[in-house]
């Protein structure tokens, strides 16, 4: 059973090291890291899923009479350009977050977001009594 | 005839692969920069060559031949140029290579490459 | 087995990248990463797949993440806190997964449920329905096209949302400044530019063959656009980003991406008005066979240049606003 199941064990293991990276680690890139480590995962499980013992890959010629499954094949080949583009995006969102916050760690980010609550709350607070004093007079 | 050509495509399979264990080795244990450099360029240019000639002697067609003749010429063209852009990168960003001389090794101490 | 190692392999590099603080080494590692999944997919059979691994994941991927930590910083800053509800939450995800494995097939058996429906009829029915020899091609290209039009619709956004994130407005800009620069920096990279100068037109002949080659053998459009735009880059990279603008239109290269996805719609546009299905290509001539062949021939096209386009902008983009932040920061040090 490990041999047979060893391809499905491995890409759960890669899978939870990705998912780890993008939960617990900080820098932004990292974490996009993390996703496409995610991501090349899910297709070593289709592309292994795909495999059949004894075949050759999908092209027809005419000595061969097991050939693997193309489907899978397929649908990973459009998932990792789409994924390259998607990546592109993420990335070009990181460009954008370090030009305004200066930092692309997410406990600054936060703190800076956290901050600028603060400063308009109390921009809030403070102007408030100023207005029910115009009520008054007014 | 035949036994010929599996024999000596076997060799120059089995010599390609020593070499690129070679450069694999080479990369942990040479000291500097520089070095491993050339150790990773060995890999690189004859390693893969003589894989890719042993590949070319038993290959079964003319267009595998010729495919695998590219191939072995873009490597032989790429390889080098890499070497040499990362030496003239490392070199341009100040990374000093390890001299031989015992006095200018203690010098080259304060200011050489960590490995 | 091969598999076994290549895996293995996966998992160090993989447990590498967690460890390492420094970016740089990181986005190496994910080089290694896609090339070593590239070399498991041909392990697997997966020529095609294969192919567009290796180009994508281990050659653009790494070269964007470089561009991107050029400008935001290379190290990464650890954290105080020890991660221990995410090492829960990751543990108990990776359990619940191995006991649903559990009764799955196991690698390589024929008989699981994934080979039966439809694969076998596009193993045995694409020689006569479509006539062309690679059943990964002729499934992409005429048996799933619809499919194939959505991710090419989502490549194109990609890149339309890559411009409006990062597209700056700047003023053209002198042709003799961009020859002064050019010149001086000619002899600090003499041979790679001549080296490059040989290859790019290989490179560019390369991703022709590999396009119109796709029905015979590993190929296709995706794979040719992604090694059609990494000789532009490579280009761009050595020779400078104002002399690539003079070379490579901008405006161009955003009208070649709508026109490849135009092209495809058109495709089935025509199949439609023709009297068939949408993207059944059988009603384009007049023998089935050749409209197949004339339909991914022009689908191919679509995607080819769409996906060769959208990564030139991409590259482009990222390139132009590194620039500005280079720019800018001199600047500022020769102000202060």
């Amino acid at each position: 059973m490990l041999m047979g199941l060893f391809n499905h064990w491995v890409v759960i293991a890669l899978m939870m090291i990705g998912l780890y990276i993008v939960i617990a680690h900080g820098n932004l890139i990292k974490k996009i890291v993390g996703l496409t480590l995610f991501q090349t995962s899910v297709f070593i499980f289709y592309i292994s899923m795909a495999k059949v013992n004894g075949g050759t890959a999908p092209i027809l010629a005419d000595d061969i009479t097991q050939y693997s499954n193309p489907l899978p094949h397929v649908l990973i080949l459009t998932a990792i350009v789409v994924g390259i583009a998607t990546t592109a995006l993420a990335l070009s969102l990181v460009v954008r977050i370090k030009e305004t916050y200066g930092s692309i760690e997410e406990e600054n980010i936060q703190h800076q977001d956290n901050q600028s609550l603060e400063q308009s709350n109390s921009k809030k607070a403070s102007t408030a009594p100023k207005d029910s004093k115009q009520e008054n007079q007014a | 005839m035949d036994i010929v050509i599996n024999i000596s495509s076997g060799l120059c399979l089995f010599v390609g692969s020593f070499l690129c264990l070679c450069g694999g080795v080479g990369m942990l244990r040479f000291p500097d920069f520089y070095t491993r450099m050339h150790a990773a360029g060995v890999t690189d240019t004859l390693g893969s060559a003589m894989i890719l000639i042993g590949l070319m002697i038993i290959s079964t067609g003319f267009l595998v031949f010729i495919k695998l003749v590219m191939i072995l010429l873009l490597g032989i063209l790429i390889g080098p140029t890499t070497s040499h852009v990362l030496a003239k990168a490392a070199l341009h960003n100040g990374l000093e290579p390890l001299l031989g001389h015992q006095e200018e090794a203690d010098n080259k101490e304060t200011t050489s490459s960590n490995p | 087995m091969i598999n076994i190692v290549i895996l293995t392999l996966l998992v160090v590099i993989a447990i590498a990248i967690i460890r390492m603080k420094d970016l740089f080494a990181v986005v190496m590692l994910l080089g290694i990463y896609g090339l070593l999944s590239a070399s498991f997919f041909v392990a697997m059979d997966a020529v095609d797949v294969a192919f567009t691994e290796a180009a994508v994941g281990a050659g653009i991927s790494t070269l964007l993440m470089l561009v991107v930590i050029s400008m935001t910083g290379r190290r990464e800053i650890t954290t105080r806190h020890k991660p221990l509800s995410a090492l829960l939450v990751v543990a108990i995800t990776g359990f619940l997964l191995i006991y649903g494995t559990l009764d799955m097939p196991y690698f390589g058996a024929a008989d699981a449920p994934i080979h039966g429906h439809v694969a076998p009829r596009y193993i045995n029915d694409s020689m006569q329905e479509i006539g062309v020899p690679n059943i990964v091609t002729s499934v992409l290209a005429s048996y799933r096209a619809f499919d194939t039009f959505g991710e090419v619709v989502v490549i194109f956004t990609a890149g339309i949302g890559v411009l409006a994130l990062l597209s700056v407005a700047r003023r053209p800009e002198d042709p003799e400044q961009i020859t002064v620069i050019n010149d001086s920096m000619h002899k600090q990279h003499l041979v790679i530019r001549i080296v490059v100068k040989i290859l790019i037109p290989f490179i560019l002949l390369f991703a022709l063959y590999v396009q119109f080659h796709g029905d015979f053998g590993p190929g296709g459009g995706f794979q040719a656009g992604v090694i059609f735009a990494a000789a532009i880059i490579l280009y761009t990279m050595l020779f400078g980003l104002s002399t690539a603008r003079t070379v490579i239109n901008q405006s161009f290269i955003r009208l070649t991406a709508a026109i490849g996805v135009l092209v495809y719609g058109s495709v089935g546009l025509a199949t439609l008005l023709s009297g068939g299905n949408f993207f059944d290509y059988d009603v384009l001539v007049n023998d089935p066979i050749a409209g197949q062949h004339l339909g991914i021939l022009f689908i191919e096209l679509g995607v080819g240049c769409t996906v060769a386009a959208v990564m030139i902008i991409i590259f482009f983009s990222f390139a132009a606003r590194r620039e500005i932040q280079l720019n800018n920061k001199n600047k500022e040090s020769s102000s202060c």
